[in-house]
């Protein structure tokens, strides 16, 4: 019979739908700001008295409070609102002494058994709720010694290659000096590596037993390794902290040697810490052979194990090249970990281990840390940050034939192993280290009025279409509504999903895009039109509408979709997070239009035998 | 119901198009587009106050002294306050805005001021052109497949044709240009397309069915045929953007400017670009033959 669904049909929109109202649901608790009390390290827990100065307290102030929880541990006040919330703050800090820790928080009000279904709400945008702000310095001497390094190894290999004996090389500050036994090595040496280094100026150094050749870089070869290391860092951090593009995070230079990251809805800048990841460094090095004279090799020690190898000091390449680290099984389903480089990465890996097959090759992790110390200066005491690092090897494997831009390191004990090493190759790809200077949370960018009146045009709009539908179509267009609302569920269920970060000019895309959803059912609905006006009876003009206009409705939304996969693929940052949210919108207004409102059509009029459509 | 004569116009519908190209491309040549902070990076200044203030304050003393895009945060605590500029930096900048704030009575201090980057890469900027310039050429493979090459060449065109005016219509009356209005631009690549395969489903339904070879006939059928969906679906369009554009607010209020114009364009290319180009390009019934195609065709639809 025309206009019927099977069972099947039914249930499975029905499922989806529940599927969509269980995970946008928790957008309806979002969390809270609050302010959170908790004793100094080995202090007594707040007390009744206290907390009751506290409460009264914000009431002089003007601070309404939502509502007081109180755990062995701390003591948390909800608050309505960003701004109340930094003035709470304020007003306990100071009225609290030493033995307390006043911090801001969010606290979640998803109801447990929401949670437990691993539902959680879309986290707000730095305009609607602001963040957390890290300053970050990049070691911009770190990054031209490590050039140096990488110059040096390339310097020796082709002196090796030439057969010129050297005897050390050293690196002072923006200088490479290299020591040879006697003048005509150094000529010798000097004329070979002038042609391929041109970036540095060139001395001869009469020392008292050989000479020595000093190779200083150029100002402008500095300029250029500094603005490599601080656009390659802040690539590297834009990619870490907004994989999927819907994070909405900001990623900024700031003066000339300092990157700001300020993330979105968390207040906690221990968890925010762990998204910016690590500030490692690579590099990939042989090992040494039995033969090889002790200055040209280091022992260090692997960061799982006490064991230990001796490597060459020549460094192959460092994490900048990197391109990509992911896990996967071979054939044989055992885990291994590939790796992708960029193109002057990839030739030089492939110069270093073609005539090295059989050696071993090495990945040192060199992480990037400061120990604060406190120290007295006029009295006072001030914070003095110790930068130190800690370098161990993760992977040692044999290299079983030359290598190019992409790899594969095999021979990992388990999947968890693989996940690991490459999680660290992944944020070991910095250009140059970097030290967190600054943590603090900020407020919202938007004004409180801005905010509101964004909200407010925003429900208009949607009434205007939800209006302009009921005018229009009448019955059809209660139909067209209710799929509306469905529409608006299923994407914001989808993108709580995907852990989404709503800024207002992101609800406002929503509530465009919904109303650009209508347009499959308009679509369809003037399709039914046409064809009773042809003279169709109900049932026919309505299975006719849905069938013609189908193949409209499919070419239209998969040339936008193609649209979407492409910027997805290609983009970065907010490119990408649109090309998200636009698909998302598709394939939930596809399926609204051609599923949903065609099983509310046959539930109501669908097999009745009506003479006139309320269309 | 009465019909039009869409490709009677089409003349003057080219001729306006052209103009109207003409004075996009000279404006963006001639001066760019404005760019916004997250384009072209700017200054921060960190402020410390005696007391909390309130930011709405901040922003409008700021405002009215002239400084454009300006955002204004709580940074910390309540009374330290991190303002971003796109002023491009100088060292006088932050003593400036503080002097600025002073004279509204309040006891301020400077901490810092300090130039910021753009908060997109060259990264992004050549990422995004290369992707625009793949993603139209998939789109053009598809529409071929699905329908012809010539469909593909006008769908393209109206797209250009819809991008370029957009932007020449930011970069004439210097409208500020950051990542939401890109974001608009994208939107406005998604609603012109959908637009013009919807004319061009109808265009092919309508030469598959029609016993006549009166293209430009066929093109009014079907631009007639399909114009109350487009006024129904732009109108609804229209409504939410008209709200946006009205309250939104600051933040939005570019992104609905976008749009709108975009609307409007993509409308108008759906049907004088990408459906009357097909007129000049010679299409024919047999472009989209032969009658056992047809039958296949209509097999492999559910």
């Amino acid at each position: 019979m025309l206009n019927r669904y099977p069972l099947w049909k039914y249930l499975l929109i029905l499922l989806v739908l529940a599927v969509g109202l269980v995970y946008s649901l928790p957008n309806l608790f979002p969390a809270d700001p609050a302010v959170q009390i908790s004793p100094a390290s080995g202090g007594e827990n707040l007390s009744e008295s206290q907390l009751d100065r506290v409460q009264s307290a914000l009431a002089d102030a003007d601070i309404p409070l939502k509502s007081t929880e109180r755990d062995p541990n701390s003591v948390l006040l909800r608050l309505d609102s960003a701004s109340d919330q930094m003035r709470a703050r304020g007003v306990v800090d100071g009225l609290l002494d030493d033995d307390h820790v006043v911090a801001v928080n969010l606290a979640d009000s998803t109801p447990g058994w929401l949670k437990s279904l691993a539902a959680s709400p879309m986290t707000l945008g730095l305009d609607l709720r602001g963040g957390v702000h890290f300053l970050l310095e990049v070691d911009m001497d770190a990054a031209v010694t490590q050039r140096l390094e990488v110059n040096a190894s390339a310097i020796r290999e082709t002196l090796r290659g030439e057969r010129i004996r050297y005897r050390n090389t050293e690196i002072d500050g923006r200088q490479l000096s290299m020591d040879f036994m006697n003048a005509e090595d150094r000529d010798e040496a000097s004329n070979l590596i002038r042609r391929d280094f041109p970036d540095f100026s060139y001395e001869d150094v009469e020392a008292e037993r050989g000479a020595t050749l000093a190779m200083t870089l150029s100002d402008q070869a500095v300029q250029e390794i500094q603005d490599y290391a601080i656009n390659q860092n802040l690539t590297t951090l834009r990619n870490r902290v907004n994989e999927l593009g819907v994070a909405e995070p900001l990623v900024q230079r700031q003066g000339p040697n300092r990157i700001v990251v300020e993330l979105p809805g968390v207040q906690d800048t221990a968890a925010a810490k762990r998204v910016v990841g690590a500030t490692a460094n690579l590099e990939f090095r042989l090992e040494a052979r039995p033969d090889t004279p002790e200055q040209e090799t280091e022992t260090l020690e692997f960061r799982s194990s006490q064991r230990t190898a001796a490597l060459m000091r020549d460094v192959i390449i460092t994490g900048d090249s990197v391109s990509s680290a992911n896990r996967s099984f071979d054939e044989n389903g055992r885990p291994q970990v590939n790796i992708d480089l960029d193109g002057t990465g990839g030739t030089l890996i492939n110069r270093a281990t073609r005539s090295n097959i059989g050696r071993n090759m090495a990945v040192v992790f060199i992480e990037h840390k400061t120990r604060d110390r406190t120290v007295m200066e006029d009295g006072k005491p001030v914070v003095k940050r110790d930068p130190y690092t800690e370098r161990g090897i993760i992977s040692l494997a044999t290299i079983q034939s030359a290598l190019g831009n992409s790899f594969r390191i095999t021979g990992l004990d388990s999947p968890t192993e693989a996940a690991e090493l490459s999680l660290l190759l992944r944020s070991g790809s910095l250009a140059a280290p970097i030290y967190f200077v600054q943590e603090r949370t900020i407020g919202p960018s938007l004004g409180q009025d801005n905010i509101d009146r964004g909200i407010l045009s925003v429900q208009i709009g949607l009434l205007l279409v939800v209006a302009f539908m009921l005018l229009r179509y009448k019955a059809f267009g209660v139909i067209a509504n209710v799929a509306l609302g469905i529409n608006l569920v299923l994407v914001i269920a989808a993108m709580s999903m995907l852990g989404a970060t709503l800024t207002l000019p992101g609800i406002a895309g929503i509530v465009l895009t919904l109303g650009m959803a209508v347009d499959a059912n308009v679509l369809i609905f003037e399709r039914i039109r046409e064809e009773l006006r042809t003279g169709l009876s109900v049932q026919q003009a309505i299975h006719a509408g849905y069938e013609r206009a189908f193949t409209s409705i499919v070419d239209a939304n998969l040339t936008t979709l193609l649209v979407a996969l492409i910027l997805f693929s290609i983009g970065t940052g907010p490119v990408k997070g649109f090309a998200v949210t636009l698909s998302l919108g598709i394939l939930t207004s596809m399926f609204t239009a051609l599923m949903v409102t065609r099983a509310m059509v046959n539930v109501t009029v669908g097999g009745k035998p009506l003479k006139k459509l309320w269309i | 119901m009465r019909q039009f004569d869409f490709m009677g116009k089409r003349r003057l519908a080219f001729i306006t198009s052209a103009i109207l190209l003409l004075i996009a491309l000279g404006s963006l040549a001639i001066q760019q587009l404005s760019l916004g902070l997250d384009f072209t990076g700017g200054t921060l200044v960190e402020v410390s106050y005696a007391t909390a203030p309130t930011l709405d304050t901040i922003r409008e003393t700021l405002q009215s002294a002239g400084l454009q895009d300006i955002s204004v945060q709580t940074f910390g605590t309540a009374d330290e306050i991190l303002i971003r500029l796109q002023q491009a930096f100088d060292p006088a900048v932050g003593q400036q805005v503080t002097e600025l704030l002073r004279a509204t009575g309040d006891e301020v201090s400077l901490v810092r001021a300090e130039f910021v980057g753009a908060q997109v890469g060259e990264q992004l900027r050549d990422q995004s052109g290369l992707g625009m310039l793949v993603a139209l050429g998939m789109v053009m493979l598809y529409v071929a497949f699905r329908f012809q090459y010539k469909f593909a060449v006008g769908a393209l065109l109206a797209l250009v044709h819809d991008v370029i005016l957009v932007l020449g219509a930011f970069s004439l009356f210097q409208i500020e240009f950051d990542l939401t209005v890109l974001a608009a631009v994208l939107a406005v690549i998604g609603y012109s397309l959908n637009d013009t395969i919807i004319v061009y489903d109808r265009i092919r339904e309508n030469i598959r069915t029609s016993r006549i070879d009166d293209m430009p006939a066929i093109f009014n059928d079907a631009i007639n045929q399909t114009l109350s969906r487009t006024l129904a679906t732009s109108g609804t369009t229209i409504l939410v953007l008209l709200a946006l554009l009205i309250l939104g607010g600051d933040m939005i209020h570019n992104f609905a400017v976008a749009l709108l114009i975009g609307v409007g364009v993509g409308t108008f290319s759906s049907i004088y670009v990408a459906s009357a180009l097909l007129l000049p390009l010679k299409l024919a019934r047999t472009d989209l033959i032969p009658a056992q195609k047809e039958n296949e065709d209509a097999e492999e639809l559910p």
